[in-house]
């Protein structure tokens, strides 16, 4: 026990404790494998990004002069398939999620931390399958795998890429497992469910969907696989199925999908705003079942995305409302992070910049949801860059602005550095300006009526897409700063006290980086959560 | 690597506090597998739901060529394994350990025999040209959904016999564990793990028995 305390030179963190490529490789603490997916995902986040440079630089122009049409159809298929498996989907709760969920319940470690470091390796196992695939020639269905093209015509790696996703799902699935039962189970004394941090009670609604959703996609992606290689018949027309199917068993899945890029976000939002506020949450227990109110909601929806693919207009009218309620939790949410903001000491750190970001960003992408989720709307908008535009504001404009936020606000826990201030409020400046001017033409774009997936357009739509083509560049770079000084920290970063922004929380009560097994004794907890009163406040800048 | 041990006793992981919390995490985790798992097979299920009632006649031809016999067989085999893993259960919690051997290669035996037993049904299947692909072959009406019937006979049962493969794998170390003396009253979470598990496969395999050999044998070609 003596070792841990702070009495030598050189303090024992889970960081310095032991070195080399195998302590880490075969490391079992939650915070080292949290580590490890961090360099998994930002590698793949830069494959993915780069698709997207080759994709922005082509609709520069309207003639489809960089790529060939084949290739272009690969370049958005690898970059939607990189993105949304490899990327968002592990995202929030893969890093931060590992990290911080045993701290904030006052744990030693997750209840599984073998399974958390296979599951590491399970997810680059998928992922070498997609990246071999990639080299290979690549995939051309768009990430969805639509039958019975993906199935009967296409004569690109379908399988490779699809068993990859298959195979990163069963990553997810252990992330999932690993985290219902650890706040289950693992709870410090005294911490009861709503004392809980909301962080954690997104992660609890993310992970009951990882769990009741990906087997159902999983078993979808064999039967496709077994379709392709042995011609037997499930989706194909030809041989006796309906590809409507596959459409529903694949969106059974893929819609709630969405909602574990989110719903961690949101948790991420919870965290920076009361923290950068300095106030507890406005309605605590209303957030909270918000979480759980939009992963239960989210299994109902999933036939929005087949309003007209044949399903029936009764079905699509129910599955229309039922699309709309999920605006109800998500509001909820928005206006209690707005209440929370209402007279609290706001201070204009770099995550708080991220954090207000998201919210901006998030309400149009939600609101531009309800328009989509409107059947008549839907059928003029359907497969256009409106679409695209949607769903770019969601997964980037919420899901990576509170993944960037949450990093800039944690980073100091994780390696016990501080970033350059300057520069994180230059770079997050440049994100939410560049995402902006990529994305909110391609709303106009689309209702225009461009539709995507096409790498050639007519003239009249070039000014919007050369706006959209700057944005990218702004935003491209915005993403490359932080990259650049977060790995400069490292090193050379002023180091950082255990609470460096006077927020409230177990995980700053302990010591930055912490030691492995985080608490020397199992905390007792006494107070609520977001318990600001009595806190002392500090400023970074 | 920094000591954990420190008061800890043994075969108690070093995240948890005490057995209790240990075997309580255990027991939820093996209960929200079990969760992935109906849901894994729940996408098998919907297609068979679907195409049934779009192609109620030719899945009821289909069915008349699975061995209703064989079928029932297996059935009592399955249901006897589960007798045998819930008797090496209650052997582990009263410190049974020749016991618990014995029950489990019980189960083991048994779950071999139902393989053995879906071989046997297998083959007649290849040899009728019942076995979905370029050799299938039909002579009555509806080839192409009858043979969808087979695709999801196949599947299913495929799916579900290699669940039970996988389980004896996992039956065969624990027996080893067993012998050696690695349980005991308080520290038993891996028996009582792949008996739940043993228990889910065995009740799938009661929802596929009717849905494919008995559904529809009223219906007369």
């Amino acid at each position: 026990m003596s070792t841990t305390v702070t009495t030598s030179a050189k303090r024992l963190n889970y960081l310095n404790v032991d070195h080399g490529m195998k302590s880490w490789l075969l490391t079992k603490d939650h915070k080292r494998i949290a580590i490890l997916y961090l360099i998994s995902l930002s590698f793949f986040f830069l494959i993915g990004g780069l698709m997207a440079v080759f994709i922005r630089i082509e609709l520069a122009t309207p003639a489809g002069d960089l790529v060939e049409p084949d290739t272009y159809n690969r370049l958005f298929t690898m970059h939607g398939v990189l993105m949304i498996f490899l990327f968002l989907i592990p995202g929030v709760p893969a890093v931060l999620g590992n990290f911080l969920i045993p701290i904030m319940i006052g744990a030693k470690d997750l209840a599984f931390p073998k399974l958390n470091l296979a599951s590491w390796y399970v997810f680059n196992a998928g992922g070498l399958f997609m990246i071999w695939a990639m080299l290979h020639g690549g995939v051309d269905t768009g990430w969805t795998f639509y039958t019975p093209y993906s199935t009967a015509f296409t004569d690109t790696h379908v399988i490779a890429t699809a068993l990859g996703a298959f195979i990163a799902g069963f990553a997810s699935i252990m992330t999932g497992l690993n985290f219902i039962v650890t706040i289950h189970r693992m709870r410090a004394p005294g911490l009861t469910w709503f004392r809980l941090p909301l962080f954690v009670w997104a992660h609890y609604a993310t992970a009951l969907i990882q769990v009741l959703g990906t087997p159902v996609v999983a078993i979808t992606i064999l039967l496709v696989a077994a379709e392709r290689l042995l011609g037997i018949g499930i989706f194909d027309p030809a041989l006796g199925g309906d590809p409507v199917l596959f459409q529903h068993l694949f969106w059974f899945y893929s819609h709630p999908a969405v909602y574990i890029m989110i719903l961690p976000a949101m948790g991420v939002i919870s965290e920076l705003i009361t923290a950068f506020a300095r106030k507890r949450i406005f309605g605590y227990k209303f957030v909270a079942f918000s979480s759980v109110a939009i992963a239960v909601l989210g299994f109902l929806v999933w036939g929005h995305h087949m309003f007209v693919s044949s399903q029936s207009v009764y079905a699509g009218i129910l599955f229309s409302v039922l699309s709309m309620l999920v605006a109800v939790p998500s509001a909820v949410k928005t206006f209690n992070w707005t209440a929370t903001l209402y007279q609290g000491s706001i201070s204009w750190q770099t995550p708080m910049i991220y954090a207000l970001g998201f919210l901006g960003l998030f309400v149009i992408g939600g609101l531009t949801g309800t328009m989509l989720a409107t059947l008549g709307i839907d059928i003029h908008v359907h497969d256009t860059y409106f679409v695209v535009a949607h769903f770019h504001y969601i997964m980037v404009g919420g899901a990576i602005m509170a993944y960037l936020g949450g990093l800039h606000f944690w980073w100091p826990k994780m390696t016990g550095r501080m970033y350059p201030v300057f520069w994180s409020k230059i770079s997050a400046g440049l994100v939410f300006f560049g995402f902006n001017l990529t994305f909110f033409p391609q709303f106009i774009l689309g209702y225009l009526g461009m539709p995507r997936r096409y790498h050639a357009y007519p003239e009249e739509f070039q000014v919007l897409n050369v706006l959209s083509s700057a944005g990218a560049t702004i935003l491209g770079l915005g993403y490359l700063i932080p990259i650049i000084y977060f790995i400069w920290s490292m090193r050379y970063g002023e180091r950082a006290p255990a609470n460096p922004w006077g927020a409230y929380g177990l995980e700053w009560e302990i010591p930055s980086p912490p030691t492995t097994y985080n608490f020397e004794e199992t905390p007792v907890v006494t107070r609520e959560a977001y318990d600001y009163t009595g806190i002392e406040e500090k400023s970074v800048a | 690597m920094p000591d954990p041990s420190s008061g800890h006793a043994f075969g108690l992981a070093h995240q948890f506090d005490d057995y209790e919390q240990q075997r309580e995490a255990s027991y939820l985790g093996v209960w929200v597998f079990l969760v992935t798992e109906i849901l894994f097979f729940g996408g098998l299920f919907t297609a068979y739901i679907v195409y049934r009632s779009q192609f109620p006649f030719a899945f009821a031809m289909g069915s008349h060529e699975l061995d209703i016999t064989l079928g029932s067989i297996n059935t009592a085999v399955l249901i006897g394994s589960s007798l045998t893993m819930a008797m090496a259960v209650w052997a582990t919690q009263t410190g049974r350990r020749r016991s618990i051997v014995a029950y489990i290669l019980a189960t083991i035996l048994l779950g071999g025999v139902f393989l053995g037993i879906k071989v046997v049904e297998y083959t007649a299947k290849f040899e009728h040209h019942l076995f979905p692909g370029p050799n299938f072959h039909w002579q009555g009406s509806d080839p192409a959904h009858v043979e969808m019937f087979f695709n999801l006979y196949f599947a299913m049962t495929g799916l579900h016999a290699l669940h039970m493969v996988i389980g004896i794998g996992i039956l065969l170390v624990i027996a080893v564990l067993a012998w050696r003396g690695s349980f005991s009253p308080q520290n038993h979470n891996l028996v009582e793990g792949i008996g739940l598990y043993w228990h889910f496969v065995d009740i799938v395999w009661i929802f596929l028995f009717p849905l494919l050999y008995l559904l529809g044998r009223n219906i007369q070609s």
